[in-house]
């Protein structure tokens, strides 16, 4: 299982960028210029973040160099426990849903500490790529056009966040550790 | 909200640093996380920019158009109250291809687009529609197959292993669609948030907004233009059975 889950990572990519380049030429689209373009797009995005990450990451590294979070992660435990989630993620998991960027920050902090192969790091990961920012969406699409009562949207959205924070810590524990 | 989540971790910091005796170390990590933050961000640029660029020719290629006519069918059972030819099924599809291709820029535009039309079929002005709702659980909850901004995070820590959790990632993200899907299914027929009873309640209240750019084939009729004639009474009566 493992082995397969691995392969598809290893060849997901390489695959898609060779398909892509290949379907583009056929289609006549001026391939490296169209992509040279959209990197810049990458650039702004990078720099923009800087802002967020700074905030977050220092407010979190102060909060953990306080020994703030031992209490709160040894509060969290019995609960996190239970499905195998180790409790450091779960700042992360919480902010998921409310800001990408500082989520994000938090994901960087948990990376840089303990490792991008630890399992903290993995389920990390795993849990930021595999939703969305709830709050920020609903508010984003719903604004656009006026809708002020959004009925069970919100509900559907964090019952959502927490369904893929479960899946992260159980998928990464069945394959890694 | 962030105002206080920020000023509430930098202040505990502080008093817990004074009353442990570790606001040295509070004071160092400051310097030493500004600089990491930093480190970071330049460490993703490369990442990013590559993922963009072929995003972008993904996108000028078409992929995305082609996508979303496989989808098609898919979002018909989603969305049964979608007339099949109406515009809202087309920006739909673009924007979940844009988005399980993982062209960010490109899927916002489409989704506000899809979001637009929706509205057209919606009889109130300002309560979201059970497709509406079902629009938003799946973007809520993503669909992505390259997660971006993840690999390039991990990459900007460390290269080897940051395309790893790809497979995992799927998988995960499945789940919570998945999951968010089946919760709007069955929370837009519990008795609060069930579409008839919030139109009821709001009536009562008399707080209905109708929309007055509604083009669909169902609209709400407000109860003094129903007291005009018995027929609006029937017509409405049948539109209720109807939905």
């Amino acid at each position: 299982m493992t082995a397969i889950l691995e392969t598809i990572s290893v060849w997901a990519i390489p695959l898609l960028i060779a398909f892509v380049a290949l379907y583009a030429l056929y289609k006549k689209v001026p391939v490296y210029s169209t992509f040279t373009e959209g990197a810049k797009q990458g650039f702004h995005t990078s720099i923009m973040i800087i802002p967020y990450l700074t905030a977050m990451l220092c407010s979190i590294g102060m909060f953990r160099a306080s020994g703030a979070m031992d209490y709160v992660t040894q509060l969290l435990a019995p609960i996190t426990e239970l499905i195998g989630l180790p409790a450091e993620v779960l700042p992360m998991g919480i902010m998921r849903s409310f800001s990408g960027g500082a989520a994000e920050g938090l994901m960087a902090d948990l990376l840089a500490t303990h490792g991008t192969q630890s399992q903290i790091g993995r389920i990390a990961s795993v849990a930021l790529g595999s939703t969305e920012t709830t709050f920020y969406v609903i508010a984003v699409y719903f604004g656009a056009v006026g809708l002020s009562k959004t009925r069970h949207c919100v509900a559907a959205g964090l019952l959502g966040d927490l369904a893929s924070l479960v899946a992260a810590a159980v998928i990464v524990n069945l394959m890694w550790f | 909200m962030m105002n206080y989540i920020w000023v509430g971790l930098v202040v505990i910091s502080v008093v817990c640093g004074a009353l442990t005796g570790t606001i040295s170390d509070v004071l160092d990590s400051v310097f030493a996380f500004a600089g990491t933050a930093v480190e970071i961000a330049f460490g993703l640029i490369g990442v990013m920019a590559f993922f963009c660029g072929l995003m972008n020719v993904m996108e000028k290629a078409g992929l995305c158009e082609k996508l979303g006519r496989l989808i098609s069918p898919l979002m018909r059972k989603l969305f049964p109250e979608i007339p099949p030819d109406h515009p809202a099924n087309s920006a739909m599809a673009l924007y979940f291809a844009a988005n399980i291709l993982g062209i960010g820029n490109a899927a916002t535009p489409f989704g506000l687009k899809a979001m637009a039309e929706l509205q057209k079929l919606n009889p109130t002005k300002d309560i979201a529609t059970n497709a509406q709702c079902m629009l938003m659980a799946i973007s809520t909850t993503s669909i992505t197959l390259i997660p971006v901004t993840v690999m390039a995070l991990r990459s900007a820590v460390q290269v080897e292993g940051a395309a790893e959790i790809i497979a995992p990632v799927i998988i995960a993200t499945t789940v919570s669609t998945v999951t968010g899907v089946v919760c709007t299914l069955i929370f837009q027929n519990m008795k609060r948030w069930k579409w008839e009873n919030v139109i009821e309640e709001e009536m009562a209240a008399d707080t209905l907004q109708l929309n007055e750019n509604y083009e669909g084939t169902n609209p709400i009729v407000l109860p003094e233009k129903v007291e005009k004639t018995e027929k609006a009474e029937e017509q409405k009566d049948d539109a209720a059975k109807q939905q």
